[in-house]
């Protein structure tokens, strides 16, 4: 396995890291949608963020990662109670996996050589505690997906096949990233995912050479370019560290609320997850940027991000969903 | 030397490029028909040392990424692997690519991501411009060779020399390329359009490895105007600036043997990469100019080809994998994989219920058919039948449907017919079938009226979107004279309704819904033609029209 790309050595691209990071200091934001058109480094960002995370401690051999004994599954009859530590898991979903593949199924192996009725875990089992990344999310099948909102909802998968019964906790973020124009993603899962970003290729010279730069320094010599980011990512890491421990104790003030409603109102977004994830990832912000008090910078910081793909089309409204938001935005929080 | 041993020569040069470094080039996509010039470079591949592996569209999972072998596990009791195709770095062929589906696409994306070494080589086949290979993967692959219509004359004898190649793949590594060579791509991949970061990522590689075959010291000014001419082309979406012409509407492809499309115009000012822009612009495929994505518009806003979009079934069309499911009465099981699930799990089941006989199927192992079917192609006729639209032209007009209705009959197309006039629009047949009822309804069309034409461009786009997500493929008609004076909302207001059939047309153009406009004014408007440019559909301006004519502008507007 060779090294990814440097987190921090990624050029601008703000929007989406912001995005990746808030997710990474508060999981329950749920998970980030990344849509924008090809060769804008979407890919390379998720896979930098699983280097950049830090490592989980877990029981050994646990398959769904459990941090404690007791919340290990029966079925997987763990022996040991050593605690070890494993780099955060980030699962890749490929787009043709099957059913069995995602929720885990018979362990065929154990049931043809001795004849034994076993669960073998699947993708949604060691993504426990992690990020399970879906690349080309809107192309996925349709069982799929509504398995995947079923389990990214109530955190457990309950698997009743082949004469089994098996449950595991399953609480990972949904990293999605696609290209809207080979295909659009269905309202319930756009619905699902906390943070929605659009990245665009940088329209910047200056910008765009730099990426190449860097991009051909780190494919000529992995080793040095990898030290020379080290540092820089390291911090990073060190900042989510510290707002998650910061995180509780953010105060919200009573007018951020009424703000977080005024402001879905006037959108109209649909059903209450847009304030509570709103008010979420403003946390996660406030918590990262060292803030101990909630403000109307935060929410007007991260609002795109958590509405836009709240909205209900318009279809006379040719701005895109985001200028919408900014304009209400630029409204309701003058 | 001919065009078309140009482009030999070019292809030959990717390929050598392409052995020098295939882990980072990615690969090629090769678009030619089969023929001696495809035999000939297919023979050729063998210069890329890696193993090769070939790959179809319809490859199912277990092949490429390995599974269990079911038939050796049953036989020896132990289970057995079988290893994918794709496990070790290979070069992967992927023949009849224009074939190939998006999810393919994706999964292939993925390996090639992954830089395990793989490297792939794309056959495409198309026939016609839009069969293509997956764009996804296009778009990472360093080069694109076309092939088409070389003969075997064309084919100069190449002689690939392993020792050399092996050398420069040893010193690649060490070839430098300074920050003014990095900025000399990005600026010219923006010059041309291409929005892409990959593009002049494969550029500095390209100019890399022919640095490393001929044995420069650093990337040099000849390695950069090699590699912008083997990589910018195809993915140019626009010319450099100095050349703002519109490209134009025809649909007619330009004559292969125009190659200096490009050189009309030669650019002014002093331009430090002109002799880049200048490589490229002489390998520019002629028909570029036809090809070019207006920028803002999604590529499926130009299809208006004969076959319809696909989607998936359980009744009809090409198969797909089979699926679990449950019998519900509306799909049909797949026997053999059903019989395939089941299997394994015989010698348990006889243990958990000795007396049953037979075979022991349970619901899970019920596997289901599932069939991929090009879908109907919806016309709808949107026709103004205000008084305006004057009665002579409307009698045109319906003789020219009924013309079309008799060809759609013969192709199995769907019709739908909306008439606007007075204050609103009005679906007078909804998609159907139906020859006769359409003839009768149209027959019995009355005129008259103000034109709210952006009320029928409304229903238009509600019918054919509704029509879309029944599978449907709709193509839109618009008969009219363009002045529209009713507006949305049902008041008089010219100005007001000329803004809102303005709206509609872009929202129209947005949604992708292919279609033509029909001028039937006596005299050809501007405003019509600004309102097609806005659908992003083609105008036709019939001052004199008969049925005939207008059915047969209609046919060929359709069929390009």
């Amino acid at each position: 396995m060779t090294a990814p790309f440097p987190f921090s050595a990624i050029v601008g691209q703000t929007a989406m890291k912001q995005a990746m990071i808030l997710t990474a200091i508060d999981p329950g934001i749920g998970g980030v949608l990344v849509f924008g058109d090809r060769g804008t480094g979407k890919s390379t960002a998720v896979r930098a963020l699983a280097a950049l995370l830090p490592p989980i401690t877990a029981i050994e051999g646990c398959p769904v990662n459990s941090a404690r004994i007791e919340d290990c599954p029966e079925w997987a009859e763990i022996g040991s109670k050593k605690v070890v530590s494993r780099p955060t898991p980030v699962i890749d979903l490929p787009l043709g996996a099957t059913e069995d593949r995602v929720v885990g199924a018979l362990d065929i192996e154990r049931a043809l050589t001795r004849g034994e009725k076993a669960f073998e875990p699947g993708l949604l089992a060691r993504a426990n505690r992690g990020y399970l990344y879906i690349d080309e999310v809107n192309l996925l099948e349709d069982h799929i997906v509504d398995l995947l909102l079923d389990v990214a909802q109530s955190g457990e998968n309950v698997v009743e096949r082949e004469g089994l019964s098996i449950r595991h906790p399953a609480r990972f973020v949904l990293v999605g990233s696609g290209n809207p124009e080979e295909g659009e993603l269905r309202p319930q899962l756009l619905d699902r995912f906390g943070l929605s970003v659009e990245v665009r290729s940088p329209t910047d010279i200056e910008e765009r050479i730099e990426v190449i730069r860097r991009r051909d320094a780190y494919e000529t010599d992995k080793g040095a370019f990898m030290k020379r980011w080290r540092s820089t990512d390291t911090k990073i890491r060190n900042r989510i560290l510290a707002a998650r421990e910061a995180l509780p104790r953010i105060t919200t003030p009573e007018s951020i609320l009424r703000d977080c409603a005024e402001l879905c109102v006037a959108l109209g977004s649909d059903g209450l997850r847009g304030e509570l994830t709103l008010l979420r990832s403003a946390r996660a912000l406030a918590a990262f940027e060292d803030d101990t008090t909630l403000s109307r910078e935060h929410l007007r910081a991260i609002a795109p991000s958590a509405l836009s793909h709240r909205l209900r089309r318009d279809p006379l409204d040719e701005a895109g969903s985001a200028t919408r938001v900014a304009r209400t935005v630029a409204d309701v929080l003058g | 030397m001919s065009e078309a041993g140009d482009r030999w020569d070019a292809a030959c040069l990717a390929l050598r490029l392409l052995a020098v470094d295939p882990d980072g080039l990615k690969g090629l996509c090769l678009r030619a028909r089969s023929g001696p010039a495809r035999q000939t470079f297919l023979t050729l591949l063998d210069a890329i040392p890696l193993p090769r592996v070939k790959l179809h569209p319809t490859i199912t999972d277990e092949q490429l990424f390995g599974g269990i072998d079911l038939t050796a596990t049953l036989a020896g009791e132990k289970i057995v692997f079988n290893q994918g195709l794709i496990e070790n770095p290979s070069m992967m062929v992927l023949t009849m690519a224009e074939r190939a589906g998006s999810d393919l696409a994706a999964k292939l994306a993925q390996v090639l991501d992954g830089d395990k070494g793989h490297c792939l080589i794309m056959l495409d086949e198309g026939a016609e411009p839009t069969e293509h290979a997956p764009p996804a993967l296009t778009e990472r692959l360093a080069f694109h060779v076309d092939l088409d219509g070389l003969g075997a004359r064309d084919l100069t004898p190449v002689l690939f020399d392993h020792e050399s190649l092996t050398a420069a793949r040893a010193r690649l590594a060490h070839v430098p390329a300074g920050a003014d060579e990095v900025a000399a791509l990005v600026t010219l991949a923006a010059r041309f359009g291409i929005d892409s970061l990959r593009a002049p990522l494969l550029a500095l590689r390209t100019a890399r490895a022919n640095a490393a075959l001929h044995d420069h010291d650093r990337v040099t000014a000849e390695d950069l105007a090699l590699a912008v001419s083997l990589v910018y082309p195809s993915r140019a979406t626009m010319l450099p600036a100095d050349e703002d012409e519109a490209p134009p509407e025809t649909d007619q492809p330009a004559p292969q043997e125009n190659p200096k499309e490009g050189d009309s115009n030669e650019p002014s000012g002093e331009i430090p990469d002109e002799m880049l822009i200048e490589a490229v612009r002489a390998l520019l495929p002629a028909h570029l100019l036809d090809q070019l994505v207006p920028a803002g518009t999604t590529r499926g806003a130009s299809g208006s080809g004969g076959a319809g979009a696909r989607h998936k079934g359980n009744r009809r069309g090409r198969p797909l994998p089979s699926r679990h499911g449950r019998i519900d009465g509306t799909s049909r099981i797949d026997l053999v994989a059903t019989l395939r699930a089941a299997a394994p799990w015989q010698p348990m089941r006889r243990r958990a219920t000795p007396l049953a006989k037979g075979l022991l199927i349970r619901p899970s192992d019920i596997r289901l058919k599932r069939y991929e079917e090009k879908s109907d192609r919806l016309l709808i006729f949107l026709v103004d039948a205000s008084g305006s639209a004057a009665m002579s032209r409307l009698g045109e007009a319906k003789g020219a449907v009924e013309i079309l209705l008799a060809e759609a009959y013969a192709r199995r197309d769907h019709v739908a017919l909306i008439t606007f006039r007075g204050v609103a629009a009005e679906v007078l047949l909804p998609p159907t079938r139906s020859l006769v009822q359409t003839k009768r309804r149209l027959a019995t069309l009355p005129g008259g009226g103000g034109t709210p034409l952006a009320s029928g461009l409304k229903a238009a786009s509600e019918l054919a979107l509704h029509a879309r997500s029944r599978g449907l493929s709709p193509t839109l008609a618009l008969l009219t004279d363009g002045r529209a004076n009713i507006t949305l909302e049902g008041s008089a207001d010219r100005t007001q309704a000329a803004m809102d059939s303005e709206t509609l047309a872009r929202l129209i153009r947005a949604q992708a819904i292919p279609g033509l406009v029909l001028d039937m004014s006596a005299r050809p408007q501007d405003t019509l033609r600004v309102l097609a440019a806005q659908m992003g559909a083609p105008y036709l301006p019939l001052p004199r029209a008969d049925a005939k004519r207008l059915s047969s502008a209609i046919s060929s507007a359709l069929e390009g």
